[in-house]
């Protein structure tokens, strides 16, 4: 599977590495509609600190569309809450 | 996937609107690299901008730290006049600077990682902008084959995806250095008022401790002349 993190390129995982990676993102789902600014700030930070540790880079000559998109490090908590908001994912 | 599935959403809307609709696949490839050429072009103001914003914020980091020093000389003056008063309010407006000074580390680092990031994502882009002029000549040149419209759509997406995050990359950098102008230029404001580093408001530092030094040596001059009329 290939995955870019927004302003980090892209990367190419395995299986395992997508599951672990799922894992981290229903958790922050909940963190954002629960209001959980800490826990979110530290999930997004070990979210792509795992791709890039486990993750190999893909080679910037290729040039792929990834399966998956993930959020810059430095997305606010207020910038995640209206990607949801802006599908109505959350009221309010 | 929750959130990514939504990241992925908010990525698509952008690169819709990097992608023409194209009578010809073949003008498609074209447009493309035109706007990849653009976009190059912007990465790297993008990188100047907050190199200047970054040489700036190091300019002003410079001043506060001749502020602090002097504040630091102007304590220990004071104190050796046995005017510990004095050496409270200079060590109390260097602690203001110095929580200024944090900030402006902070802002520092900020900026280059930035930095750093832009760097990172214009030499990306300059390979794959490459790599697909050399793709898209291909294509064009056997487009008769049943696959080019696929290789097309693909290269193209593909490309339009790395558009659509150094575009979004080089709008922050833009953001966060306009940002920084104001805050930066609020600070310079203070700086060149002398409010920071200069302390002259009713109650001057350094007139305080002028008055301080020269009672001083009005008073060692008055001691030798009382020494010399008793000879």
């Amino acid at each position: 599977m290939i995955i870019r993190i927004l302003g980090d390129g892209q990367f190419r995982l395995d299986d395992n590495l997508v599951d672990r990676v799922n894992k981290i993102d229903n958790k922050i789902v909940k963190h954002v509609s629960q209001g959980n600014k800490e826990e979110y700030a530290r999930d997004l930070a070990n979210l792509i600190s795992t791709i890039k540790e486990l993750a190999e880079p893909l080679d910037p000559v290729e040039i792929l569309p990834s399966d998956i998109i993930i959020p810059q490090s430095d997305m606010s908590f207020e910038e995640a809450r209206k990607v949801f908001c802006d599908e109505g994912l959350i009221k309010g | 996937m929750g959130f990514l599935d939504r990241m992925s959403t908010v990525v698509q809307a952008k690169m819709n609107k990097i992608m023409d609709k194209i009578e010809d696949p073949r003008e498609t490839l074209d447009v493309s690299y035109e706007k990849q050429l653009q976009l190059l072009q912007n990465v790297k103001r993008g990188v100047a901008e907050v190199t200047t914003s970054k040489k700036r914020l190091e300019l002003q980091k410079a001043k506060l730290q001749m502020g602090l020093d002097k504040l630091d000389g102007q304590a220990k003056e004071a104190l050796q006049a046995g005017r510990e008063d004095l050496a409270r309010k200079a060590l109390e407006n260097k602690a203001s600077l110095q929580a200024q000074s944090a900030t402006l580390d902070q802002q520092i680092a900020d900026l280059q990682d930035q930095q750093q990031k832009l760097m990172d994502a214009e030499s990306r882009l300059a390979v794959k902008v490459e790599s697909f002029r050399t793709k898209k000549e291909t294509i064009k040149a056997q487009y008769s084959a049943a696959d080019a419209q696929v290789k097309i759509t693909e290269s193209v997406t593909g490309i339009s995806e790395e558009m659509a995050d150094v575009g979004m990359a080089v709008q922050r950098a833009e953001e966060k250095t306009e940002n920084m102008k104001a805050r930066s230029a609020a600070l310079d404001e203070l700086l060149e008022s002398g409010t920071l580093t200069d302390y002259s408001g009713s109650d001057d530092l350094d007139r305080e401790l002028a008055k301080v030094k020269a009672q001083s040596s009005v008073n060692d001059m008055l001691a030798k002349m009382k020494e010399e009329i008793k000879k």
